[in-house]
């Protein structure tokens, strides 16, 4: 069959089929585009069989390409599902990344409780991790005198400390998660110097004896806010470490294969993180509460959110 | 060579093709983003200050920032068939290393790295890594495992419809009738000296010289199109 004549039979075909792609509102029934999926195929298939012109060639690829991107939306794999997110896949995703999570962990603790000791027993040594500036206002904000705690603040700026909080904090967590792109060192710096700075800020408040305003204030959103923190560091780490050792796979395809591996943490992340800055913003910063209370709470979120995390490892199969 | 097809083997026994999108395209739709983005963000500050700056309002504000500055591509790519409206607007879109469409998970990973792909400064990293693969992929599309694509309108003129067609003096292989058709599909993309000059080649067939060569070739181009 010449092309001439091929093109005049299957043209309105096509030309119908084009027009119904570029109205993507129109709900397309599933039957009809598996079947004229099949058909382009076949048409594509003719038209490179027998020398078609390019620019015929060109425009049936283009219509298959189109139809299987139509076809491929709608699978069951991507359709997010909450309950066996939360159930299964994030635990699993924590579980299967546990020495990542092991090392991230120490990287942002270690020098945290180094600077913290440093910081309690030498007056002068916070100073050298932090500029005065900053030292008076975090001073400023744990000053038991004060009376709201974190900022001075009016009822409804809890609203605006929650967009901050959420702003701040995933932000941190994102770019410690990028930082494994380069071979792994921004995410380690990042959680290094968080681990730092939040380290010799504890120290440095337990030696002005602000005991009953830091640690209540800073228990109950601390249990999501820097377990998330160390999750994005083995996120990241991943990352880094696949393309540092690819083991039998190209360095490209272990890197891709990490960035799959590693979306339900980035989900996970999220998640906690808005409950984090939630909590920071509606709970923590609550006078009213007794500090009693807000150990107590803190301590059992601490426990919940630990349980829940390490709950993995039954999912992995043997 | 410079080769910008991406070839995907896909149930239904063919071989897709599809065209990667360089930095030049991509900057200009990062471009028209970046300035819709400043739109947004302007008119929230806007609506957001009779709610109080450091209140509500600014509460709100800074949660839409954030979203604007993470999540805006994420959001555009999974909803809106792999495009933002600056891509939308220069008719690429991004798409899954197997041509299948982006999903949340790699549209996450691929626009969380952009803070990569910025370093050190103005997405730096990201044009020597997407220079330096065929596919223009940068660091984010490497890790997600995605690619830029063109899904614009091709133009290709049609042939004109004034040839007589024109059966050939002696029989021709199909690819050699496939190059005639070619050169007659494009010959007004040719000049006309360039036109003489491949038609000049096939003197052996057409037994004419320059216009009248160009003339005949044409006709049999469009004898085996089918034209009759």
């Amino acid at each position: 069959m010449k092309q001439h004549s091929f093109v005049q039979q299957h043209g309105p075909t096509w030309q119908r089929i084009e027009d119904s792609l570029a109205k993507p509102a129109q709900a397309d029934n599933s039957k009809v585009l598996a079947e004229h999926y099949l058909l382009l195929c076949q048409h594509l298939a003719i038209a490179k069989e027998r020398l078609y012109d390019a620019a015929l060639v060109e425009r049936l690829n283009n219509l298959v390409l189109a139809l299987y991107r139509e076809l491929y939306r709608y699978r069951s794999e991507t359709r997010l599902n909450f309950y066996a997110f939360f159930k299964r896949d994030f635990p699993l995703a924590i579980y299967r990344h546990r020495y990542y999570v092991l090392l991230a962990f120490l990287v942002f603790v270690m020098p945290g409780l180094i600077a913290g000791a440093w910081t309690y027993f030498d007056e002068e040594a916070v100073y050298s991790i932090l500029d005065a500036p900053e030292v008076r206002q975090v001073e400023r904000m744990y000053d038991p005198d004060a009376r709201k705690l974190g900022r001075e603040r009016e009822a409804d700026t809890d609203i605006f400390m929650f967009g901050f909080y959420i702003k701040n904090n995933i932000s941190v967590a994102f770019r410690c998660f990028a930082g494994g792109m380069l071979v792994g060192i921004g995410t380690l710096l990042v959680l290094f110097f968080n681990g730092l700075f939040i380290g010799s800020i504890a120290g440095h408040l337990t030696r002005l004896e602000y005991v009953d305003t830091f640690y209540p204030f800073v228990v109950g959103h601390g249990s999501f806010e820097l377990t998330a923190i160390v999750f994005s560091g083995a996120a990241g780490l991943r990352l880094g470490f696949a393309i540092i050792n690819p083991g039998q796979f190209s360095r490209l395809d272990s890197l891709r294969q990490a960035g799959r591996d590693v979306v339900p943490m980035l989900y996970g992340i999220v998640l906690m993180l808005v409950i984090a800055a939630f909590l920071e913003a509606f709970w923590s910063s609550s006078t009213s509460l007794s500090i009693e209370i807000k150990y107590a709470v803190g301590a059992l979120l601490w426990v919940l959110v630990l349980l829940y995390s390490f709950s993995g490892r039954r999912y992995e199969s043997r | 060579m410079l080769d910008t097809r991406y070839r995907v083997e896909i149930p239904g026994g063919i071989n897709l093709d599809a065209q990667v999108v360089g930095p030049i395209p991509r900057f200009f739709a990062f471009a028209i983003d970046l300035a819709f983005r400043g739109v947004i963000v302007f008119v929230l500050s806007m609506a957001s200050i009779p709610f109080g700056a450091f209140g509500l309002g600014g509460g709100f504000f800074l949660i839409f920032l954030f979203a604007i500055e993470w999540l805006y591509p994420v959001l555009f790519e999974v909803f809106w068939r792999g495009q933002t409206p600056g891509k939308k607007a220069l008719g690429i879109s991004v798409i899954n290393d197997d041509l299948t469409p982006v999903t949340l998970g790699t549209s996450l990973v691929r626009n969380l790295l952009r803070t990569v792909d910025f370093l050190p400064l103005f997405y730096l990293a990201g044009l020597i890594t997407m220079l330096s693969n065929r596919r223009f992929q940068r660091l984010g599309d490497l890790a997600a495992g995605t690619l830029v694509i063109s899904v614009g309108e091709s133009n290709r003129p049609a042939p004109q419809r004034d040839l007589v067609p024109l059966a050939p003096s002696t029989p021709l292989l199909r690819t050699e009738q496939s190059s005639i058709i070619d050169f007659l599909q494009r010959s007004q993309q040719l000049s006309e000296p360039r036109q003489r000059e491949l038609a000049s080649i096939l003197e052996g067939i057409t037994h004419e010289k320059d216009d009248n060569g160009v003339l005949q070739l044409q006709r049999l181009g469009a004898w085996f199109l089918g034209l009759r």
